[in-house]
């Protein structure tokens, strides 16, 4: 059985559904990340398994106990806040230290604790000051502190790097996974960031308007999206999606790509499941940056690989690749090559298609074909 | 205000033209100041004079021979209507009347604001809404009906009496202020401690219930001990002004024991007995002044502080 699970979760504010059957699992020790649009309703989601939002439908579970009459402090949970949340008229052991005293832990229990705590965050110096005199990192370590000195089974962390700025949230990301490493607690984590979704989670939800679009592991998600919104939303650059049209049949199956002042690009597509039914007919053709690519970078255990001239764009070298940018079914299509790639904006370059990563959807259900 | 000229030919001339509006503002400044200062003035010199140099002085000419005689008489010798016994029990009572009034509002003003911001119920806005409705409600209109429900609370304090042999405050003056003072301040403290919760980040007390507080732990741990700027304003507001309310003070406790300091001051300057006693009459208004004097010395700073913090977010 799964150490937390959610199974037909409804939050309904009067009319208005924020959460719409909402089921998850996740097993103990593992990392789950809700990511989505703002208004999604993932925060939503976080703060009723924390108790914090009442939930119309549905059960939580942790551990194989119903929580989901529970009040917030005794779910057995512990949560960082956006925010940090730290009381400013208390000191950081004061902060930390807080809901041990509202459990009536003794004293020299308590010290203990917060000194144990605070050499694993590496803050054991700054346990005497005010939140007011702390960094954003430092405010950062204190709010994971409180969380840490629970002990809880379940960590709930509430877009906690989205207040730090670039670099700081790159280390803050890593010392989160650290920590996931050498505790093994489990969490449930929610971000707008796919990058940091991809990085952390052993699970993903991805979520949209109140509805969980695909659940999965981090590689199935990016590998074989469901259907468009997961295909489009994670990835960055983010997954080229075009208008094509499926034409033959049988083995000589291809999609046809509209070029700038070319004949059109006839793709042969490996047999996916339904997609010969597609003959004739429109679909959307995704296709990740990395697959698409100059003809030597590409990869050599790919099943099916195709060259194809494209009329490049716009290049963009960025250090380590170079984005290529070319016209194709009428978008602007971002193809990552080798950082050394030699190719020129306004020039005919040659680009490997990698067939086995291309996905294709329904226009009108977005849904996946395959 | 000056004009900004950027040449150098005008810049030396607009230094004059500066000079001359500086002269203008600061000048106006003064004499206002005076004006207004003017009153004070006269009354401090005028309770440190002996009456025969009030009466063959000049008014704003500093004393001769300061005396604090004034000061002694006023505060225990002077004649409040009948009893000759100066304004000191009078002072006492106000203090007695205020003090609780003051920090019975303020906290029922915090709890109101607590619960209309972060644990908000159907129809809270329009709870928020007949609160502030409170503000508006000029003293004269509720004079009568609280006259009323006072008079019913004393009917029962003697029943209570009859009953036990104590009445529990019921129909006791004090008491009865007290009450009108905390039900007409609500509506203000409500309003002040709503409107700075409102921007208190709500996170802490979702924080605090994750860390086991209850309601009241987490009012008097995480919400109190952050509020000092608007509990600096409520107090020094509520104080002020039931310190020197004349109305209800009059309407309620106009006679006897229990008088507050606003209606014996009153008293002492109506006696028609005798000479005036203007130096008398002086330093007891002086001491009536005295303690709102001190709340605003003492706490000063943070009301101009607090009334920000309300106004503007963060």
């Amino acid at each position: 059985m799964a150490f937390l699970e959610i199974s037909g979760l409804r939050k309904r504010f009067g009319s208005l559904e924020i959460l719409k059957g909402i089921d998850l699992e996740l097993e103990k020790g593992g990392f789950l990340v809700l990511v989505g649009p703002s208004g999604c309703g993932k925060s939503t989601l976080l703060n009723t398994i924390a108790g914090l939002e009442t939930i119309t439908e549905g059960t939580i579970r942790v551990d194989g106990r119903a929580i989901d009459d529970l009040h917030p402090s005794k779910r057995d949970i512990a949560m960082v806040f956006q925010s940090y949340a730290l009381y400013p008229n208390m000191t950081v052991a004061g902060n930390i230290s807080f809901g041990m005293e509202m459990r009536g832990v003794p004293v020299e229990e308590r010290k203990k604790a917060i000194d144990k705590v605070a050499k694993v965050l590496q803050i054991t110096h700054l346990l005497d000051r005010k939140p007011s005199q702390l960094s954003g990192g430092q405010r950062q370590r204190v709010a994971m502190g409180r969380a840490l000195v629970r002990d809880p089974k379940l960590f709930l962390f509430d877009e906690p790097l989205s207040n730090l700025d670039a670099k700081l949230r790159v280390d803050m990301r890593i010392e989160i996974k650290r920590l996931h490493q050498a505790t093994g607690t489990s969490i449930v984590y929610v971000t707008h960031d796919q990058i940091e979704a991809m990085t952390l989670a052993t699970k993903i939800a991805v979520m949209r308007d109140g509805e969980v679009q695909q659940f999965g592991t981090p590689a199935e998600i990016y590998n074989n999206p469901k259907n468009l919104f997961v295909a489009d939303f994670m990835g960055s650059p983010a997954m080229n999606l075009l208008s094509a049209t499926i034409e033959g049949g049988g083995n000589d199956l291809h999609v046809s790509l509209l070029r700038p002042e070319a004949e059109p690009l006839r793709v042969p597509v490996p047999q996916i499941g339904g997609l010969a039914a597609y003959s004739g007919k429109q679909v959307i053709f995704g296709i990740r940056p990395e697959a698409l690519t100059d003809p030597d970078g590409a990869d050599r255990n790919a099943k099916s690989l195709f060259e194809g001239d494209c009329l490049i764009d716009v290049v963009e070298p960025a250090g380590s690749d170079t984005f290529a940018v070319t016209k194709l079914g009428g978008k602007e299509v971002v193809a990552r090559l080798r950082a050394d790639a030699r190719i020129a904006p306004g020039q005919t370059a040659r680009l490997a298609f990698n067939l086995d990563k291309a996905v294709f959807f329904d226009p009108q259900s977005q849904q996946r074909i395959g | 205000m000056s004009a900004i000229v950027s040449s150098g030919t005008a810049a030396r001339r607009s230094n004059g033209a500066r000079m001359f509006n500086r002269v203008v503002i600061y000048g106006l400044l003064a004499f206002f100041a005076i004006v207004y200062l003017m009153p004070l003035f006269v009354m401090l010199v005028t309770s440190f004079k002996t009456m025969d140099e009030i009466q063959n002085g000049n008014m704003l000419s500093l004393p001769s021979a300061p005396t604090f005689e004034p000061w002694v008489k006023a505060w225990g010798e002077t004649c409040v209507g009948l009893t000759c016994a100066g304004i000191k029990g009078y002072f006492w009572n106000s203090l007695k009347m205020v003090i609780p009034a003051v920090l019975i509002s303020t906290i029922l003003g915090a709890l109101n604001g607590y619960v209309l911001t972060k644990w908000r119920f159907r129809g809270h806005t329009l709870v928020f809404g007949m609160m502030l409705f409170a503000c508006f409600i000029p003293f004269q209109s509720v004079l009568l009906p609280m006259a009323t429900i006072l008079g019913s609370l004393g009917r029962f304090g003697i029943t209570l009496q009859n009953a036990t042999g104590f009445r529990f405050g019921f129909g006791n003056p004090t008491v009865n202020l007290v009450l009108v003072h905390v039900i007409y301040g609500l509506g203000f403290t409500t309003l002040f401690f709503r409107n700075f919760y409102e921007a208190f980040p709500t996170e802490l007390v979702k924080a605090a219930q994750v860390d086991g507080a209850g309601f009241f732990q987490i009012f008097r741990r995480i919400m109190l001990p952050n509020s000092l700027p608007i509990i600096v304003v409520t107090v020094i507001y509520q104080f002020t002004n039931i310190w020197n309310d004349f109305l209800f003070a009059s309407a309620y406790a106009g006679t006897g024991e229990s008088m507050p300091m606003t209606v014996a001051l009153n008293n002492v300057v109506n006696t028609s007995t005798g000479v005036v006693e203007y130096n008398v009459n002086m330093a007891a208004a002086m001491i009536a002044a005295m303690p709102t004097l001190l709340v605003y010395v003492l706490a000063g700073r943070y009301f101009v502080r607090g009334l920000m913090a309300g106004a503007v977010k963060g």
